[in-house]
């Protein structure tokens, strides 16, 4: 397995934090400029390696009650293959019936095949520092970088699929709440910052190409692995939505639209951000 | 097989009556567009949950907003636009006393905080503006956004007479007012931000000793 060169995490944040601490001090563009040095410079070392690690591990060990593993779970290209499956998805599943994407495909792996609850399934979606670890992140980490390099090639082909992009093209269009954002507001537009951060434009082929094929990643500012379930939960929390459900349809559509939209670009997770 | 015993004449008449249902389709397809617009709220409904302050009535449409996500990715009509801002006008108060203008410094303060509304927040805790978020706005601060125009300056450029007054105040409690399907949030009409908090940040706009205006 091809693995990147891993410096000490301490030495690549301290040089990190110097990089903003410039941008600062600098103009604007000065500043972009600077927090793109501090990318690269953590791309050396991306702890997202820790996750796929752990992850690759998980995949092939025994869980449940029935004792089965994940080297039984079709993620579309067949059971148990991982490689480039997915820069498939999500797609529609007959066993299923439903349209799923990575994450809900192994909820439901867990459940179907290993036998365990929807609610043990889905206990820790998301990881919270040592207190509670994400077995579905680090699942996810692993699953995704065997698609490093892959062309994204989701197809619309099939008519729950092709519904599924329609009703998450409607909700990123989407407004409602106190504040009307939708996901639009913020994602709209090119060239727009929010603060200092810079917004991908995901209603263009390049936008939603640059933005999609780098989540899961490692979020400096968390240090934790993020998944796609989880940048679009905290989107709709700063959206001052309710809470997004883990795995439920309209996260599907929204993802099913903005992967599909990556199509043709080579997926490049998981990445590393701030 | 049966193909092959269609005569020639059913076969155009089967093409006209496709091209036909084409032109129909093309005819009725806002109608599709409704059914599918109808279906994904539904869907947001039974995918969302409740969590804290953030209730599921937050994804009940007002008819701005539905009017607006109707016509997110498709241009929006004049009439549409005018209609939109004339409701959202009349939506908009004064204060009692007739005090438009209150410490810019307590808007700098409103201006930096993004706090309030997400199921995250404390609602005890007053709810922030978030301007830069979106908005340049004084010359110190670098760390703005630009979702919206720099409002650098803003009273020196408009004079700071009672009719900036009154936009500025008008502007920030309800946007919509002046340009339909805005960005920015209607901090008056949703109650986002109090009375005394809307003076704040007008005086960060308006008060000649405001940062923004230096």
């Amino acid at each position: 397995m091809e693995r990147r060169n891993r410096r000490p995490f301490a030495a690549v944040i301290a040089v990190a934090a110097f990089g903003v601490a410039i941008g600062g001090a600098f103009a604007q563009t000065s500043a972009v400029d600077e927090i793109a040095k501090y990318r690269a410079a953590l791309q050396d070392g991306n702890p997202a390696e820790l996750w796929e690690a752990r992850g690759e591990e998980l995949w092939t060990k025994p869980h449940g009650p029935r004792q089965v593993a994940f080297t039984r779970c079709d993620l579309g290209l067949g059971p148990g293959v991982v490689k480039g499956a997915y820069a498939q998805l999500p797609r529609y599943f007959p066993d299923a019936n439903r349209v799923m994407d990575l994450e809900t495909r192994l909820v439901w792996c867990m459940v179907n095949q290993q036998g365990l609850s929807q609610a043990d399934a889905t206990k820790n979606t998301f990881g919270n520092g040592s207190q509670q670890r994400s077995d579905i992140e680090a699942l996810a980490a692993y699953v995704t970088s065997q698609s490093r390099g892959t062309t994204m090639n989701v197809s619309l082909d099939d008519p729950h699929m092709r519904d599924m992009y329609a009703l998450g093209e409607k909700m990123f269009f989407y407004r409602g709440g106190t504040h009307d954002f939708a996901c639009s507001t913020c994602h709209g537009d090119d060239g727009k910052r929010i603060r200092l951060q810079d917004l991908p434009n995901l209603t263009k082929t390049e936008g939603a190409q640059k933005a999609y094929t780098t989540w899961p990643a490692y979020r400096v500012s968390q240090g934790e692995l993020r998944t796609f379930q989880w940048r679009l939960n905290d989107c709709f929390r700063q959206q001052r939505f309710p809470e997004l459900e883990f795995g439920s349809d309209a996260s599907i559509a929204l993802t099913a639209y903005l992967a599909a939209r990556a199509n043709g670009a080579a997926y490049d997770g998981p990445a590393i951000k701030r | 097989m049966m193909k092959r015993f269609v005569p020639r004449i059913a076969m155009m008449g089967a093409a006209g009556l496709i091209a036909a249902g084409l032109l129909q389709a093309c005819a009725t397809a806002p109608a599709d567009d409704a059914d599918v617009r109808s279906r994904a709220a539904a869907m947001m409904k039974s995918s969302f949950k409740a969590r804290g302050q953030a209730q599921l009535s937050r994804l009940d449409q007002d008819e701005t907003q539905r009017l607006c996500s109707e016509y997110a990715n498709r241009p929006l009509p004049p009439s549409v636009a005018e209609k939109i801002q004339q409701a959202n006008l009349a939506t908009v108060r004064f204060p009692a006393d007739g005090k438009l203008v209150g410490d810019w410094k307590a808007g700098e303060r409103i201006a930096q905080s993004g706090q309030g509304f997400q199921y995250s927040d404390n609602p005890q805790t007053p709810a922030g503006a978030n301007c830069y978020a979106c908005h340049q706005l004084s010359g110190t601060e670098l760390a703005y956004g630009t979702i919206g125009p720099s409002l650098r300056n803003f009273g020196k450029l408009r004079g700071f007479t009672d009719e900036t007054r009154k936009y500025a105040w008008s502007k920030v409690y309800n946007a919509e007012a002046f340009t339909a399907c805005s960005n920015m949030p209607r901090f008056g009409h949703q109650s986002i931000l109090t009375e005394q908090q809307i003076r704040d940040v007008v005086a960060l706009l308006v008060d000649p000793a405001s940062p923004v205006n230096q």
